[in-house]
């Protein structure tokens, strides 16, 4: 008997013979094992160099739960923002049509194509004492470069695109009948898009709210620029982890970091099942 | 009279997708807009149903001018080509909405929305989702939804457009019935001529966002009001003649010449019924050569070619080709019974208007 026969036929024609498959499929297995895998394994590992006690005590220090607080505070502030941004903007483009699109489509893309660091000095520019707008604030006492506004700013700017960028191809896909006919069933904007875009576009919204939760609360870049790093004030767990390494307190930069671990792998874990979910409707729905 | 368009036109930028139009529709009437694709039909039925806003005149539903009457307070059901359902929603719910929207209360939608379904044929279905629903079934569940909350009219885009031939037919009489146990004023669109002459009381039939003629199918069929009617509802023969020594000719086709001039011509039209073909060649004065036969069932349609290259098109039963003995290639005797006179030079000869391309039907096409 041969090698073929035991395994059983190849399924398909083209099928590549069986040594460039098993070997295409250790290379990208061995990537993901040494380059993301290892080193999030380490991750944790590092944060329990010196005990669990010690990791927990790092995460319980009056500082890091701050730079925790914060960093929740961010994310649910921008979220929620850019949602409603995101069915505004994806709205406007898929169901419009009026001379600037392409140009509103372009600038949504701006946050991806801009480095986030850039994205931040813009802000203290605009902001900063030396800014443009500093002197009126100053003299209003408001405060937003180095306080958490800035943060906020920073975040909103950087995760704009995530929750418009997965509408829209849903939005034009679904097209607008289904809107005018609840129209004409005498629904009113609201009940329309209550009861039938929203739902329409519920797959592509949750996760462009995924993605944008999971970059709202990793930035780090923008954040750096206009945080001003005061601990316990306008540090985010970003901020945080980078304080604590320079400061040589790795296990405790480890511990932080891997709650931050946690939320991304909390994160991918919705977002799987979801697709899963998404998958199971379609095939209900054949 | 239950909708009611006076002088209305739409236009689109430069373009009038619809020119100057009036239609009036009785209260209970199974009405047809028939008309080549992108002639306006269904901007017309999108401007009654207020998803379109008229650039002049008005529009009155049951004698109330509706044109600042928002889409959701005129009280019509619409009937999308695609049909629009919500996917979302299962049957039950899509027919369920409207009453929803407008705060019935429950028993009293629980119990329209029994009533459709059984209406409608849908017993059974209410818990599915469209995607679970054949074409004809999810037509059905539109139309249920457009008549749940009792509009005054209902207004159907294409509405046999998306289902295929077959389902078509059974739809058609489905319809009529429906149309017929209901009796709401319903108006609907089609470029199928068959169809509006099928289906509807009477015919509203558009070219090019102007109105063509209103009509009983019969009317329009039988009295065309101008050359594009005539050409367009049912099949025509249509010859150019040029008037000399008295007469119209065209090769050695002989018909009056109107009083025109010598040189000037005139376009006529007669229909494939109106030729009478015999084997006798001494029964009729024309002569010709069968070419072509084309079965369509209880009908043959067939092709005669003139001596002089002209080729006219007549119909004939299955049972009168048989019994003249008729075969491809046969040489016959022919007269035309009735023809229209379609066009007189009085300038030069108006160009003939465009047709589009009309798949020829199986059985019984046009006649």
């Amino acid at each position: 008997m041969n090698r073929d026969s035991a395994r059983g036929p190849s399924q398909r024609g083209t099928e590549e013979p069986p040594l460039i498959k098993w070997l295409l499929i250790a290379a990208a297995l061995g990537f993901c094992f040494v380059f993301l895998l290892l080193p999030l394994a380490n991750v944790f590992v590092q944060a329990c160099a010196k005990g669990l006690a010690y990791c927990t005590e790092a995460l319980t220090k009056p500082d890091s739960q701050s730079a925790i607080g914060l960093t929740l505070l961010v994310a649910g502030i921008t979220v929620p923002l850019n949602v409603v941004f995101g069915l505004a903007a994806a709205w406007a483009i898929a169901k419009f049509e009026f001379p600037a699109k392409s140009l509103l489509i372009t600038l949504i893309d701006l946050p991806f194509s801009i480095s986030p660091v850039v994205a931040g000095l813009m802000l203290v520019v605009l902001f900063g004492l030396q800014g443009l707008l500093g002197p009126w604030l100053e003299a209003h006492d408001l405060k937003i470069i180095f306080a958490v506004p800035g943060i906020v700013l920073a975040t909103i700017f950087v995760t704009f695109p995530f929750v418009a960028r997965e509408l829209i191809p849903v939005m034009q896909a679904t097209g607008s009948e289904q809107e005018q006919a609840a129209l004409t069933l005498g629904a009113t904007g609201w009940q329309t898009f209550w009861h039938v875009t929203l739902p329409s576009v519920k797959w592509g919204l949750l996760y462009g709210i995924i993605l944008c939760n999971a970059r709202a609360v990793g930035e780090f870049g923008a954040v750096s620029v206009v945080s001003g790093h005061i601990a316990g004030k306008t540090d985010t767990m970003s901020l945080r982890v980078e304080k604590l390494y320079n400061e040589y307190d790795a296990p405790a930069a480890f511990a932080v970091a891997s709650l931050l671990v946690l939320l991304a792998l909390l994160t991918l874990a919705v977002k799987v099942l979801m697709e899963w979910r998404q998958a199971r409707g379609e095939k209900a729905a054949r | 009279m239950s909708i009611e368009l006076r002088n209305v036109t739409k236009r689109f930028g430069e373009v009038a997708a619809v020119n100057g139009v009036s239609i009036s529709v009785r209260e209970g009437e199974l009405m047809a807009l028939l008309g080549p694709s992108g002639g306006g039909k269904t901007t017309v039925l999108r401007m009654i149903a207020g998803l379109e806003m008229p650039t002049s005149g008005d529009i009155f539903i049951r004698g109330n001018r509706v044109n600042d009457v928002s889409v959701q307070r005129r009280n019509i059901g619409f009937v999308f080509q695609s049909y629009a359902l919500f996917k979302n929603m299962n049957v039950a719910n899509n027919i369920a909405f409207g009453l929803k929207v407008k705060k019935w209360n429950r028993a009293d939608i629980r119990e329209r929305v029994a009533e459709l379904l059984g209406l409608l044929g849908l017993e059974g279905l209410e818990r599915r989702y469209p995607h679970q629903l054949s074409g004809g079934q999810r037509q059905r569940v539109a139309i249920a939804r457009a008549l749940a909350s009792k509009p005054s009219v209902l207004l159907l885009d294409e509405p046999f457009g998306a289902v295929d031939a077959k389902i078509r037919e059974e739809l058609r009489e489905w319809l009529v019935r429906l149309h017929h146990d209901l009796n709401v004023t319903t108006l609907f669109v089609t470029h199928d001529q068959e169809e509006a002459l099928e289906v509807s009381n009477r015919i509203v039939i558009f070219s090019r966002g102007i109105l063509e003629q209103v009509g009983t199918p019969r009317e329009v069929y039988e009295q065309p009001a101008n050359e594009f009617v005539a050409r367009f509802i049912g099949a025509m023969n249509v010859l150019e003649l040029e008037v000399s020594d008295g007469a119209a000719r065209a090769g050695e086709l002989e018909f009056p010449s109107y009083g025109l001039a010598q040189g000037q011509k005139l376009r006529i039209g007669f229909r494939p019924y109106a030729v009478q073909i015999s084997s006798d060649l001494t029964q009729y004065r024309y002569h010709a050569l069968l070419r072509h036969t084309f079965f369509l069932g209880v009908l043959l349609r067939v092709e005669l070619e003139l001596p002089s290259g002209l080729t006219i098109r007549a119909r004939m039963t299955k049972e009168e080709y048989a019994h003249q003995g008729l075969a491809d290639g046969k040489e016959v005797s022919f007269q035309i019974r009735q023809y229209r006179v379609l066009a007189k030079e009085s300038a030069p000869l108006p160009p003939e208007r465009e047709l589009p391309y009309q798949p020829p039907a199986a059985i019984g096409e046009n006649i």
